[in-house]
C-alpha cells in the first residue's frame, strides 16, 4: 500500500522527483570526486613507497621522518643485514629532475630515485629488464610515464639537473618499465643507486662524501608479522636511526595529513549539506501535503503507511539520484585526461555510496515525524 | 429495524486554560439503514465537532457512540482507524481527493486499504462512477475535473466500500447552486438504495430537500428535529422559517445569533467548525 502511494505519487510528479533526484546526483557526484581527489593525491603521495617490497624504512634520527633531511650511510647497510630477522636491505636515494623531450614537449618533473638492483627499494619491472649494474646509465621508468609520454624500452631519454647553478643533462637507457610508482606528487625514474648519487642535483660538483649516502634504508624482514619487534631491534642495534613501517613513513611525510583532514572535512560538510538539503525539501513538501495526509488519515490510512510512504520515496529518489550521480561520475573519471590526481577505488567508492544512500533516510526523518503529527482534524479544517 | 447509529448523551467540552467551552452537549439520536439526515445549524452550533466525533477523529467528553454496536469509546486509535476505513464513508467541503490518484484510484484506494480490491470490486468501482457521471472521466486526476465532479468521486469514494455510515462535511460548500444540488440528490439516491446511513452537515438550507430527517443544532444542543415531510420541504423553500431568519426563499441559511443562541460559548465552540 506505502508503495503505490509513494510510486504513484513520484510517477505523477515526475518532474518536480527528477529535478530533485538530480540534486541528488550532484551532491553524488561532489563528494565522490572530493573522495576520489582524496584518493589519488594520497596515491601520488604514496605510491612508491606504498607499494614499496620491504616491510620497514630505516631514517635518520630526529629528523621527523623526513625523506629529503634524512641521511643514512651506506656503511650501515652491513650492520643491519647481520641482525637476525632481517632479510635484505637496499638503500635508497630521492631528488628531483627533469625529463626532456626531444620534441619541443614541456619538459617532466620527474623523481629521480636511486635504487640498489635486486635489493629492497627496486620495483618490479613489467615490461623490459630490471637494472643490472650498479653504476651504468640504465633507468626504469614508471608506468605513467611510458602511457602518457610515450616512452618505450629501449628509448633513450634525457634528464637534466641541476648542479651549482648549472643545467646537467644526462642520458640514460630506458631498460625496463614499472607500472605507478609516484612519488611526491611526482612519477619516478629509477636508476642504480651510484648513478644516482652522481647525477642527482648538487649544491657543488663532486661534492658527494667519500662514503655514498642514501636518504633511507628500505628493509625486508624475514617474518613480516615482527614489524614492531624488529623495528626496536634496529634501532638499539644500529646507531643513530629510526626505523618505522611503511604507513607511518607515508603518513609522515609534509602535508599528507593535513591534506587528508582537509578532504576528509569537506566530504563530511558535503554529506551535511546533503542531509539538510534532503531533509529540507521533504520536509516543505510535507508541510503542502498536509491536507492530503489529513484525508488519508480521516478515510483510516494507518500511520505505518503514512510514514512508509515518506520513507520510501526518499528511498527512491535517493537511490535515483546517487545512481545517477555515481554513473556520471564514472564516465567523468574516464573522460578526465591522464595526471589529474583523481582515483576511484572500490572500497571508498561503494563506502563513500552507502553514506550518500543513508543521507536520503537521515534527512528525510523530520518529514516523517512531521507526517505521523498531522492531526486530520485540523488538516481538514474541520 | 436496528439503528445503525446510536448516540447518548454525548458531551464534548474543549478546555483551553480556564475556559471550558462545551461544544455539543447532551447529544442523543439515532440514525436508520436508508436514513439520510441533515445536520444543521449556524457556524459555533457544534454540528461539525458531532461529525468528528461520530468519524472516531474526535474522543467525546461524555456519552457514548454505538455504530453497527461498535462502541467508539472503547475503541483504541488503531481500532478506531481500522474502524473509520471499514464502517465509514466520509466526504469533506474540499480537497477531498489524493491529487496523484486518477478518479478510479481514489475510489480504489478505499479498496487497497481494505485490501478488498478485486476485480470484482474495481469493477464495482467503475459501474459506480459510471452511475455518478464519471464513465468518461475515470483515468483522469482530480485537477482535471470540476468541483462537483471531485465531489462526485469523493461520494463513490465514500459508499464503495460497503460503510455502515457516510458522513458528509459540506458537501456543497465548493460548489455553486446546479452542481450542489445534483450531488446532493445522487448522494441522497445512493444513500437510500443501498440503505446505509447517512449524515450531512450543511449550512445550505435548500439541499434539506433531498434528506429524511432535519436535526437543527444551536449551542451544542438538539434545538429541534424536524422529521415531517411537509415541514422539511417548507424549510428548504426557506418559508417557514422567513420570519425567523434574516435570508430568504433560496438563499443560503444563515440564523441571526443574537436571536437563537442564548449563550455565547457555542461560537467559542468552533475551534473546528
Amino acid at each position: 500500500m506505502a508503495f503505490y502511494l509513494a510510486s504513484r505519487e513520484i510517477w505523477r510528479n515526475k518532474g518536480r522527483f527528477f529535478l530533485f533526484s538530480l540534486v541528488i546526483a550532484l551532491i553524488t557526484i561532489l563528494v565522490l570526486f572530493i573522495a576520489a581527489l582524496a584518493q589519488g593525491l594520497a596515491q601520488a603521495n604514496k605510491e612508491y613507497i606504498e607499494k614499496l617490497n620491504a616491510e620497514l624504512i630505516v631514517f635518520q634520527e630526529k629528523v621527523e621522518l623526513s625523506t629529503t633531511t634524512s641521511r643514512v650511510g651506506l656503511d650501515k647497510l652491513n650492520n643491519l643485514r647481520r641482525i637476525p630477522g632481517v632479510a635484505d636491505v637496499g638503500a635508497i636515494g630521492f631528488s628531483s629532475a627533469s625529463l626532456e623531450f626531444s620534441n619541443q614537449q614541456n619538459s617532466l618533473d620527474v623523481a629521480l630515485i636511486g635504487v640498489q638492483p635486486g635489493k629492497p627499494g627496486m620495483p618490479p619491472v613489467f615490461s623490459g629488464n630490471s637494472i643490472r649494474s650498479n653504476r651504468g646509465y640504465q633507468a626504469v621508468i614508471d608506468g605513467a610515464i611510458a602511457s602518457r609520454n610515450g616512452v618505450r624500452v629501449g628509448d633513450k631519454i634525457t634528464i637534466k639537473t641541476i648542479v651549482g647553478s648549472e643545467d646537467k643533462f644526462y642520458q640514460l637507457d630506458v631498460v625496463g618499465i614499472t607500472d605507478g610508482r609516484q612519488y611526491f606528487y611526482q612519477p619516478s625514474i629509477f636508476v642504480p643507486f651510484e648513478t644516482w648519487d652522481k647525477i642527482r642535483p648538487q649544491a657543488a660538483e663532486g661534492q658527494g662524501q667519500s662514503n655514498l649516502v642514501a636518504n633511507v634504508l628500505a628493509v625486508k624482514l624475514t617474518n613480516p608479522q615482527d614489524l614492531k619487534i624488529m623495528a626496536a631491534t634496529i634501532e638499539s642495534q644500529v646507531s643513530g636511526v629510526e626505523v618505522v613501517d611503511r604507513k607511518t613513513a607515508y603518513e609522515s611525510s609534509p602535508g599528507y595529513s593535513a591534506q587528508q583532514s582537509t578532504l576528509n572535512t569537506q566530504q563530511g560538510f558535503t554529506l551535511l549539506i546533503g542531509i539538510l538539503v534532503i531533509g529540507g525539501f521533504f520536509q516543505i513538501q510535507t508541510l503542502q501535503k498536509v491536507p492530503q495526509i489529513g484525508v488519508l488519515k480521516a478515510i483510516g490510512t494507518g500511520n505505518l503507511i503514512v510514514a512508509y510512504t515518506v520513507i520510501l520515496q526518499i528511498i527512491l529518489v535517493t537511490i535515483i539520484g546517487v545512481a545517477i550521480g555515481s554513473i556520471s561520475t564514472i564516465l567523468l573519471t574516464l573522460a578526465l585526461p591522464g595526471g589529474i590526481p583523481i582515483m576511484l577505488t572500490g572500497n571508498t567508492t561503494i563506502l563513500t555510496i552507502f553514506t550518500l544512500l543513508m543521507i536520503g533516510p537521515l534527512g528525510g526523518l523530520v518529514s516523517v515525524r512531521l507526517a505521523l503529527k498531522v492531526e486530520p482534524l485540523t488538516a481538514l479544517g474541520m | 429495524m436496528e439503528p445503525i447509529l446510536v448516540t447518548d448523551a454525548v458531551t464534548k467540552i474543549y478546555e483551553t486554560g480556564n475556559l471550558k467551552v462545551k461544544a455539543v452537549d447532551q447529544v442523543s439520536l439515532e440514525i436508520y439503514p436508508g436514513e439520510f439526515v441533515a445536520l444543521v445549524g449556524p457556524s459555533g452550533s457544534g454540528k461539525t465537532t458531532m461529525l468528528a466525533m461520530l468519524a472516531g477523529l474526535l474522543n467525546a467528553t461524555q456519552g457514548t457512540i454505538r455504530i453497527d454496536s461498535h462502541e467508539l469509546g472503547k475503541l483504541s486509535e488503531k481500532e478506531k482507524t481500522r474502524f473509520r476505513r471499514e464502517k465509514i464513508g466520509f466526504t469533506f467541503q474540499a480537497n477531498n481527493l489524493i491529487p496523484y490518484l486518477t478518479a478510479l484510484e481514489n475510489v480504489e484506494l478505499m479498496l487497497r486499504l481494505n485490501s478488498t480490491n478485486s476485480k470484482y470490486c474495481r469493477e464495482e468501482a467503475i459501474k459506480l462512477l459510471g452511475r455518478l457521471g464519471l464513465s468518461d472521466r475515470l483515468n483522469n486526476l482530480p485537477k482535471q475535473l470540476s468541483g462537483g465532479q471531485q465531489q462526485r468521486v469523493a461520494i463513490a469514494r465514500a459508499l464503495i466500500h460497503d460503510p455502515s455510515l457516510v458522513l458528509a462535511d459540506e458537501p456543497t460548500a465548493a460548489l455553486d447552486t446546479e452542481r450542489a444540488f445534483q450531488v446532493v440528490q445522487i448522494f441522497s439516491e445512493l444513500i437510500h438504495e443501498q440503505k446505509r446511513a447517512g449524515i450531512m452537515v450543511t449550512h445550505d438550507m435548500r439541499m434539506t430537500q433531498y434528506v429524511d430527517r432535519v436535526i437543527q443544532m444551536v449551542d451544542g444542543k438538539i434545538y429541534k428535529i424536524i422529521n415531517d415531510r411537509a415541514e422539511i420541504d417548507a424549510l428548504a423553500a426557506g418559508g417557514r422559517y422567513e420570519a425567523e431568519n434574516t435570508t430568504k426563499k433560496g438563499e443560503i441559511f444563515e440564523m441571526k445569533e443574537n436571536q437563537v443562541m442564548t449563550l455565547n460559548n457555542g461560537l467559542l465552540a468552533g475551534a473546528g467548525d
